[in-house]
């Protein structure tokens, strides 16, 4: 009988449902790109191929500046928070079990308990006070708080490193008379570094896309691209969004490509 | 062997000059979160017990009127105590979407995970990187996405009118439903990728042995796969509640006004609303909802460990 093997994986329709799933997720993602292309000048007639609103947007002193007060915070946050994380996943992951550890894990984590918007009306109420007092209102106040709840993103990637990570590697180069930072510098970082790549990485993304805790934060007259973006829309839906929209799109898209290209080829 | 005091006593200062040196590595972590997140969490548990200020802000006094005014509402006419049904009706509303955004994120994520965990593995990865790439998008931007679609003269309405099908636009936006599509478009992928790591793990030889024991199909389903998946599922529901009942730019850009939610109603006591405590307590409420959720999951997860292992 030349009858079709019998296959447990699978369920008859769900199949089905996964396609109409990622077209789901896909479809309106498209139709947002495609309107940022378009030449028209009100959104939704389809005139032509064009990138006139990317060139109305790059022409935007505003959205100028917000894109590189992004790019200035989400750098400075990712780079601290993943400095701060290395050390931290450091203290906690390995060797023998000290005193309050469980404790240091749960206050790295503790950004990651409370809601985003709480996190961001607390700091927001607490800043205030703070502004008023030193008068400064630079983007320290933005990076600072970014960094806070970075930390625990750029934590679990390291972490999870460090965890599959050989001590003996360690303790061979200290039998070697390697000082602890020699040790540290030429043994344990290089092993470290796919971990804090990933890390730096995922912070980053997640600093580039934050709006509620930055536009709280934020001082009067400061942008980044999300808080600007939010702004705009309050207004109208114009192509100008659309085509803001679709360059964070591209740039989230090629932050997780490189990531995900990057961590396949280590395997 | 007799143990040597000077050695225990060696071993002991050793002990702790680690036990020092590891502190000294993670404070500058600690510091940032104790400084910018619980010190914060601190003041706003202080400000829901203050008095409210005539201009925003808090006056010094003890007041339990914060906490009083996320339940009651005094009555205009007779000063008398009415439930504050105002609140309490987003409250609910963010409960209840929440709700409804995990059983939705179930439907369509559980047969998405299953579908991606049973394609031969070298195409596994694309499939779940397919999945990855919207879950790291720019929330903000997949809102506007969704909303692209499915305001007056979005996309939807467009093509629903081209066609014939209707005659005037459909008004969906500014509704509890155009949130409920906005929060499972947005938070589906929490759903797929625990459910994914978890059907991943699971051995088919143990559905094979209930076929070949003539259990029907939704016997296995419902007896073997369905109880070595439900960490994940259990899992993926956390995961897509939690964001959903704390939600704030998804529900603000598709609910308006009209389908304010939980993080709205906090926003707007510190904006236009000027009641800090009522804030300040309704912040602290939904906190604990949160974190209560995610230690009953952990308590949860930490008893299958023992009954599994």
């Amino acid at each position: 009988m030349a009858n079709k093997r019998f296959d447990v994986t699978h369920v008859p329709g769900a199949a089905t449902i996964a396609i109409v799933t990622f077209l789901a997720l896909y479809i309106p993602v498209l139709i947002l790109v495609v309107n940022a292309f378009n030449g028209s000048d009100t959104a939704g007639w389809w005139e032509g191929l064009s990138l006139r609103w990317f060139a109305a947007a790059l022409d935007n002193a505003a959205f100028r500046s917000a894109a590189l007060n992004s790019v200035i915070v989400a750098l400075a946050a990712a780079l601290l928070s993943t400095c701060l994380a290395t050390a931290a996943a450091l203290a906690v992951t390995r060797g023998r079990q000290i005193k309050g550890q469980g404790s240091i894990a749960v206050i790295l984590n503790q950004p990651l308990l409370v809601p985003e918007i709480v996190f961001a009306i607390a700091l927001m109420v607490v800043l205030a006070q703070v502004k008023q007092v030193t008068g400064y209102q630079g983007l320290g106040y933005l990076i600072a708080a970014h960094t806070t709840f970075c930390i625990p993103f750029a934590f679990l990637p390291i972490r999870a490193r460090l965890s599959g990570m050989d001590l003996t590697l360690e303790t061979a180069s200290m039998d070697l008379y390697a000082g602890r930072f020699y040790t540290f510098r030429r043994v344990t970082l290089p092993l470290l570094l796919p971990g804090i790549l990933a890390g730096f990485m995922l912070a980053f993304v997640i600093s580039l896309d934050n709006v509620v805790v930055s536009s709280l934060v934020k001082s009067p007259g400061q942008e980044t691209l999300p808080t600007y973006l939010m702004g705009e829309l309050r207004r109208n839906l114009t192509s100008e969004i659309y085509a803001i929209s679709a360059l964070l799109l591209f740039a989230s898209i090629s932050i997780v490509a490189a990531s995900w290209v990057i961590t396949r080829t280590k395997q | 062997m007799p143990r040597n005091p000077t050695a225990a006593a060696n071993e002991s200062a050793v002990m702790r000059a680690e036990t020092r040196r590891r502190w000294s590595l993670a404070l500058p972590a600690l510091t940032v979160i104790t400084l910018c997140s619980i010190l914060p969490l601190g003041v706003m548990v202080a400000y829901s017990f203050m008095e409210a200020g005539q201009y925003g802000n808090v006056q010094w006094g003890f007041s339990l009127e914060g906490w009083r005014a996320v339940f009651l509402d005094r009555d205009f006419f007779d000063d008398s105590y009415i439930p504050a049904t105002a609140h309490l009706t987003i409250l609910a509303r963010s409960i209840l979407l929440a709700l409804a955004t995990t059983a939705l994120t179930f439907v369509f994520g559980i047969p998405t995970a299953w579908f991606i965990a049973t394609r031969p593995p070298a195409t596994r990865a694309y499939w779940m990187f397919l999945i990855t790439v919207p879950f790291w998008t720019n929330l903000l931007v997949r809102t506007i996405a969704i909303q692209e679609v499915i305001r007056a003269d979005g996309t939807l309405n467009r093509l629903l009118l081209a066609t014939g099908l209707i005659d005037e636009p459909l008004q969906m936006m500014f509704t509890n439903g155009a949130v409920l599509v906005g929060m499972t478009y947005v938070y589906l992928p929490l759903m797929v990728l625990p459910v994914y790591a978890a059907i991943e793990k699971f051995d088919f030889r143990l559905a094979e042995a209930a076929y070949d024991l003539h259990a029907s199909r939704l016997y296995c389903l419902r007896r073997v796969v369905l109880p070595l998946m439900w960490p994940g599922i259990v899992a993926g529901s956390i995961l897509v509640f939690i964001p959903a009942l704390g939600a704030y730019v998804t529900p603000r850009l598709m609910g308006g006004g009209r389908a304010m939610m939980w993080g709205n109603l906090i926003d707007l006591q510190f904006g236009q609303g000027r009641n800090w405590p009522l804030g300040a307590a309704l912040s602290i409420t939904l906190t604990l909802v949160v974190v209560g959720a995610m230690v009953w999951y952990a308590r949860r997860a930490a008893k299958g460990a023992e009954t599994n292992g």
